[in-house]
């Protein structure tokens, strides 16, 4: 359960976040949408106490961020969008180490690991280096190490971003594993398609605001548009930034 | 397990895969100061035995009119060469080290008993010619001095009467302490292995892996900054320490090699020098790990890091110029300064001095405690929100 509050977040005379309100609850998939440059990923930063919020507050499973950082980061699983891995460790070392990191047991880190190398189908690169992996190979290992211990809360940004038709499939199956599991999901997209067909609630980010927080049926009510992407473009006011 | 430890055994475990920080940090860094103290010792050294002990081959000019002063310097060691055709161009374009003229009248003036001129042409500003010169003149002098006594005495005159003054020198260096003189450039050496030792990775785990995109993930983790930071800065310390007792050993192997008997000197370097002086560079080490990631967590990219990097490393020869620019007498007060004491206490053992207790204190706590300062500011940096960003 992530409940975020009233988050404001300026750089200089930039100002990237300007009164972000959503939760998200445990079970349900829940989308940041918004075109690029709205303000997702400082958002999802502020999430995962990477940046502090100017004014406002961050709670995860009613803890919160600026008050027990440590506390918070051991309960959300995070892709940022940064995912370099270690290129000279295999993609399992590379897990390890956070496995250890996060404090995660040895011997319920492996079996943890193993499991997210069969689910995510990394068997074949898992034990290579991780020097020269494809996109998906990278993605895949970044997501595993993110879940090596099991958290309850999980942050993706744009966990599709650069993937293979086949692999964004696979990726999407993931994300309802895990929400078929009880956790409760967030990830950003500017894909309307995507946050469409997955999510049960839909965050819509522009200019650094929240313009809209619906299931995907009732923003389609609230605009009186049938098609989801027509709503989009309504409620944003332009379509520019978003991709089909 | 302590989240340090986690990475530092991380950092030191990948960074053993990475050909670059191998070969940098434990083969050239260490090595390459050994080596061109070697080289350019011998090179000295067998250069200076050569000019002393080989024949003293110079043209000379009108040799027929001093037939006795050229017997007399052939007995020296004098090889006197055919004479050259214009004197003054030899010497300038380098031909010669210097020629020596015999005007025609000299014969006629010593039969005399009025000074008789002989010329020297040489270029004082010819350093290899120098000791050439040198000889020539003290060759010169020497026969002038002996057939000078030899005049007064068959005039029935003590020869001790135009020397009222004797000189008599009576110089106080040690074989070691003369070989200090020359090798004050080695405690750079250690310093500057240090620098290098750590350096490739002091970059690879701030700058580079902010640029290659880990280190925000790195820090979702739920380990404190600092700690992450004193793990990184452990690996550091961990590569430039065994870059050090390469370089360490290195010298001790060169201490053998060099021919520093022939020159009459002696050099201290030993196991026990090698370990006073792993003591006495620790706290620098520290340091210099907490310096470099510093710059490194203030650089924008891998290549400004290692262009920053480049600039610091100049920082140590400071000391080492000053020193051998304006040679100040070793004073309590320098034993605080890091990098200088390093400097005052290293050339200390090499003159076969000893460093005392006191001393070593004196260093390894002033050193530390800068390191320490420098330690803090460089977490502060670390903890930063921007530090992580890498777009």
């Amino acid at each position: 359960m992530i409940q975020v509050e009233n988050l404001h977040k300026s750089f200089g005379e930039i100002r990237a976040v300007a009164g972000v309100s959503f939760s998200a609850r445990d079970g349900e998939i829940t989308g940041l949408l918004g075109p690029n440059g709205a303000g997702k990923t400082t958002t999802l930063r502020m999430l995962y106490t990477l940046m502090r919020p100017d004014t406002g507050r961050v709670l995860v499973d009613g803890i919160d961020a600026s008050v027990d950082s440590l506390a918070v980061r051991k309960r959300l699983g995070v892709l940022p969008d940064a995912r370099g891995l270690y290129k000279h460790l295999t993609a399992r070392e590379n897990i390890d180490y956070f496995a250890r990191l996060q404090g995660v047991p040895a011997d319920e880190a492996e079996r943890r690991r193993e499991a997210l190398v069969r689910v995510l189908e990394m068997g074949a690169f898992a034990n290579r280096r991780a020097e020269g992996f494809s996109q998906g190979q990278r993605v895949k290992t970044a997501i595993a190490r993110a879940l090596i211990h099991d958290p309850k809360n999980v942050l993706l940004d744009e966990p599709t971003n650069g993937l293979d038709v086949m692999a964004t499939r696979r990726m999407r199956q993931f994300m309802r594993d895990l929400r078929g599991e009880g956790r409760c999901v967030v990830f950003s997209s500017h894909i309307m398609q995507e946050v469409a067909q997955l999510c049960d609630r839909i965050v819509v980010i522009a200019g650094g605001r929240v313009i809209a927080d619906e299931s995907p049926e009732a923003l389609r009510q609230q605009t009186g548009e049938s098609n989801l992407e027509e709503a989009f473009v309504k409620i944003i006011g332009s379509g520019e930034g978003l991709a089909a | 397990m302590n989240s340090s430890f986690v990475v530092f055994r991380k950092e030191v475990r990948e960074n053993l895969r990475d050909k670059r920080t191998l070969i940098n940090g434990l083969f050239t860094g260490p090595l390459i100061g050994p080596l061109i103290f070697v080289m350019i010792i011998n090179v000295m050294i067998s250069r200076q035995l050569n000019q002393a002990e080989s024949p003293l081959e110079l043209p000379v000019i009108g040799a027929r009119y001093a037939p006795n002063l050229i017997e007399a310097l052939h007995q020296e060691g004098f090889d006197p060469r055919p004479p050259v055709a214009d004197p003054i161009a030899a010497v300038r374009d380098r031909d010669v080290a210097a020629v020596l003229s015999i005007p025609a009248n000299f014969g006629k003036a010593w039969d005399k008993g009025d000074p008789a001129q002989v010329e020297i042409y040489y270029d004082s500003s010819r350093r290899d010619t120098e000791q050439a010169v040198s000889r020539l003149k003290d060759m010169l002098d020497r026969y002038s001095r002996l057939n000078g006594a030899l005049r007064l005495v068959a005039r029935g005159l003590s020869p001790a009467l135009i020397r009222p003054v004797v000189v008599d020198e009576r110089d106080q260096s040690t074989p070691q302490s003369r070989a200090g003189a020359l090798f004050s450039i080695l405690p750079y050496f250690f310093v500057l292995t240090v620098f290098m030792g750590g350096m490739y990775l002091a970059i690879d785990l701030t700058a580079g892996e902010r640029e290659r995109q880990s280190l925000e993930p790195l820090f979702i983790n739920p380990v404190a900054r600092w700690r992450i930071l004193l793990g990184k800065i452990g690996a550091i310390c961990l590569f430039s320490v065994a870059s050090l007792l390469i370089c360490a050993a290195a010298f001790i192997v060169a201490g053998h090699l060099i021919p520093t008997e022939k020159l009459g000197m002696e050099l201290g370097l030993g196991p026990v020098f090698g370990l006073e002086v792993l003591v006495l560079m620790l706290p620098l080490v520290l340091l210099v790990a907490a310096l470099q990631t510093l710059v490194a967590a203030f650089s924008k990219s891998y290549r400004e890091a290692q262009t920053y990097l480049g600039i610091l490393m100049l920082i140590p020869v400071l000391p080492s110029i000053l020193l051998s620019v304006m040679p100040v007498k070793t004073a309590g007060w320098m034993y605080a300064v890091p990098l200088l004491s390093q400097q005052v206490g290293i050339t200390e053992l090499l003159l076969g001095g000893s460093v005392t207790a006191a001393q070593f204190a004196m260093c390894l706590v002033c050193g530390f405690a800068v390191a320490a300062i420098m330690l803090a500011v460089t977490a502060r940096v670390y903890g930063s929100e921007r530090l992580a960003i890498s777009a």
